[in-house]
């Protein structure tokens, strides 16, 4: 069941041309990203005589694009979240969710499934970009690994938090400004504590918790840590829609 | 063990201290259809969001088919399909996505999700209008779609609400049809305004006015209340009310203006045949004489408004 809502998420999401033009344009801007980077590889390499100097190319370009892409999908993740569930409350569609035989949770799973299956096209594209580098490089798939698996935690805990804004509102705007607030504010909340980098405060922002994955670290702490995340936003969206099935 | 498909017991919902609907009972069975009647913001919708699970009663159970809504939502919706007020369409969708979709949520098995959306789309008559999207249908091929998508899973009961709005008059002949036929082997529970309809499709009429059930009961009831035992007859030389009393079975007699009457006349009598003799012997000059029917819309307003009545009464 929550397969057929994630498959009705993403038909609607390929129905409008929104999907496919944010889909287009960030494979774009990863690829110029992508080429920028092996250019200044070489010309970084050139200058750099000693050993100590030199990093391998999965990893300057890698860094390059996934530090990227982290950044770009701050913008994507509150556009594409913010029509799930407030779109369905403006045009009243939510009564045909709610009178078919699937749970709140089903639904709610459902929704940020399609989503994250949508954005994981994004993250499985930007891993085949990089892995053309191996045909005249020796290139370090783990890294390319690590940093997917990062990329998808974190597209997944935007995901969530879109889909909670999303349940809150019935206008999509304020959904995906809210959400872009929140997000922007949680992304740069360790700067803020730059001069006291044990704070607890700075250790809840998403960017720390994808440094690691970005060196190619896969972490159980930093798992939990998305996976903790996404779960609380997950939970307060079912109940928020189950509050409105209990006020009305 | 009953068989009742739908069951409401004592359903009651506050909105903000205010009684939207307040302890409204009934029962449906196999092959019924309930007509839901009342004006504006009386309840009706309320009733309906209810009993297909979208809204939690403040009090009060329902149960379809014996399956509790609180308790075992799921299969209890399994059951059910729902066409709310507000048609819950995906515009962007092409009418065999969404079918398709909808079968899917319902639990149609996908092995039969083809057969199931062709036979929905061929009973609403939805066949040539399959590739096209949503958006672009006129009013009453989306209520159409919003139908196909109730009945697609062909579930034990079917709730639509106010479901012949917006469509043109053959239209609403066909919806009818489907209706009662779909009321044939299952249950349906309909609500509108068009009292005409009530009479013509359902076997069972509830009048909801201000969240209370003023009435219910068959349709014969209220039909029974609107004939009524009255004859209405026009007369040029009109005889005395006492000359017309005479004649067996009339009960009571009104004057009307330019030589009409009202003959009122016991039950099980038929006096219009005296009546027609008697006017013949005694040359009174009968021209018209037929049964006098309130309107089924008199009907409705004196029991929506009877309530109200005795309220005013009891205050003033």
């Amino acid at each position: 069941m929550i397969i057929n809502v994630a498959r009705k998420e993403l038909k609607s999401m390929f129905a409008s041309p929104m999907g496919w033009v944010i889909l287009s344009l960030l494979m774009f801007a990863f690829g110029t990203y992508y080429l920028n980077g092996v250019n200044d590889y070489f010309a970084v390499m050139s200058g750099a005589m000693r050993p100590a100097e030199r990093t391998g190319v999965t990893q300057f370009v890698g860094q390059m694009v996934y530090g990227f892409a982290s950044f770009m999908v701050l913008f994507a993740v509150p556009l594409l979240s913010m029509r799930l569930i407030s779109e369905e409350r403006r045009s009243q569609t939510l009564p045909f969710l709610f009178s078919a035989p699937i749970s709140l949770t089903e639904i709610v799973v459902g929704k940020f499934l399609g989503l994250v299956a949508f954005l994981g096209i994004l993250v499985v594209f930007i891993g085949a970009m990089l892995c053309t580098l191996n045909i005249w490089a020796d290139i370090d798939f783990g890294f390319i690994l690590a940093n997917s698996i990062g990329l998808l935690l974190m597209v997944a805990s935007f995901s969530a938090l879109g889909l909670y804004f999303s349940s809150l509102t019935q206008q999509p705007v304020v959904a995906a400004i809210l959400t872009f607030v929140a997000l922007f504010a949680l992304m740069f909340l360790d700067r803020f504590f730059a001069g006291d980098p044990s704070n607890t405060l700075a250790s809840l922002s998403l960017t720390r918790h994808f440094q690691s994955f970005s060196g190619g670290l896969i972490d159980t702490a930093d798992i939990a840590y998305f996976g903790l995340f996404i779960l609380t936003f997950l939970t307060l969206t079912v109940r928020r829609l189950d509050a409105d099935r209990l006020r009305g | 063990m009953n068989n009742f498909t739908v069951e409401a017991i004592e359903l009651t919902r506050l909105y903000g201290g205010r009684e939207a609907v307040s302890n409204v009972s009934f029962t449906l069975s196999k092959g019924q259809v309930l007509g839901f009647l009342g004006p504006n913001g009386a309840g009706k919708s309320t009733t309906m969001k209810m009993l297909t699970g979208n809204l939690a009663p403040s009090n009060g159970s329902v149960k379809i088919c014996g399956i509790d809504m609180m308790e075992n939502p799921k299969e209890a919706k399994a059951l059910i399909g729902y066409l709310p007020e507000m048609r819950p369409l995906y515009k962007e969708l092409t009418v065999d996505e969404y079918l398709t979709i909808a079968a899917r949520l319902h639990r149609v098995s996908s092995g039969n999700i083809k057969k199931a959306v062709e036979i929905a789309k061929e009973r609403c008559g939805l066949g040539h209008m399959s590739k096209r999207l949503i958006e672009n249908l006129s009013n009453g091929y989306q209520q159409r779609v919003g139908i196909a998508q109730a009945i697609i899973h062909n579930p034990m009961v079917v709730i639509l609400d106010e479901p012949t709005v917006g469509l043109d008059p053959i239209q609403i002949r066909d919806i009818r049809a489907l209706i009662r036929e779909v009321g044939a082997e299952r249950s349906v529970i309909i609500s509108t305004h068009i009292l005409p309809e009530v009479e013509m499709v359902c076997d069972h009429v509830q009048i909801i006015d201000k969240g209370k059930l003023v009435f219910n009961g068959a349709i014969d009831v209220l039909k029974k209340q609107r004939i009524g035992n009255k004859l209405l007859i026009t007369m040029h030389n009109p005889p005395s009310a006492e000359a017309m009393l005479k004649i067996a079975g009339v009960t009571e007699v009104e004057l009307l203006p330019a030589g009409q009457m009202r003959v009122r006349f016991a039950d099980g009598a038929a006096p219009a045949e005296a009546i027609v003799l008697a006017a013949v012997q005694n040359n009174w000059g009968l021209h018209q004489i037929a049964p006098d029917q309130t309107s089924l819309e008199d009907v409705f307003v004196q029991l929506t408004y009877q309530e109200q009545a005795v309220a005013e009464a009891s205050i003033s």
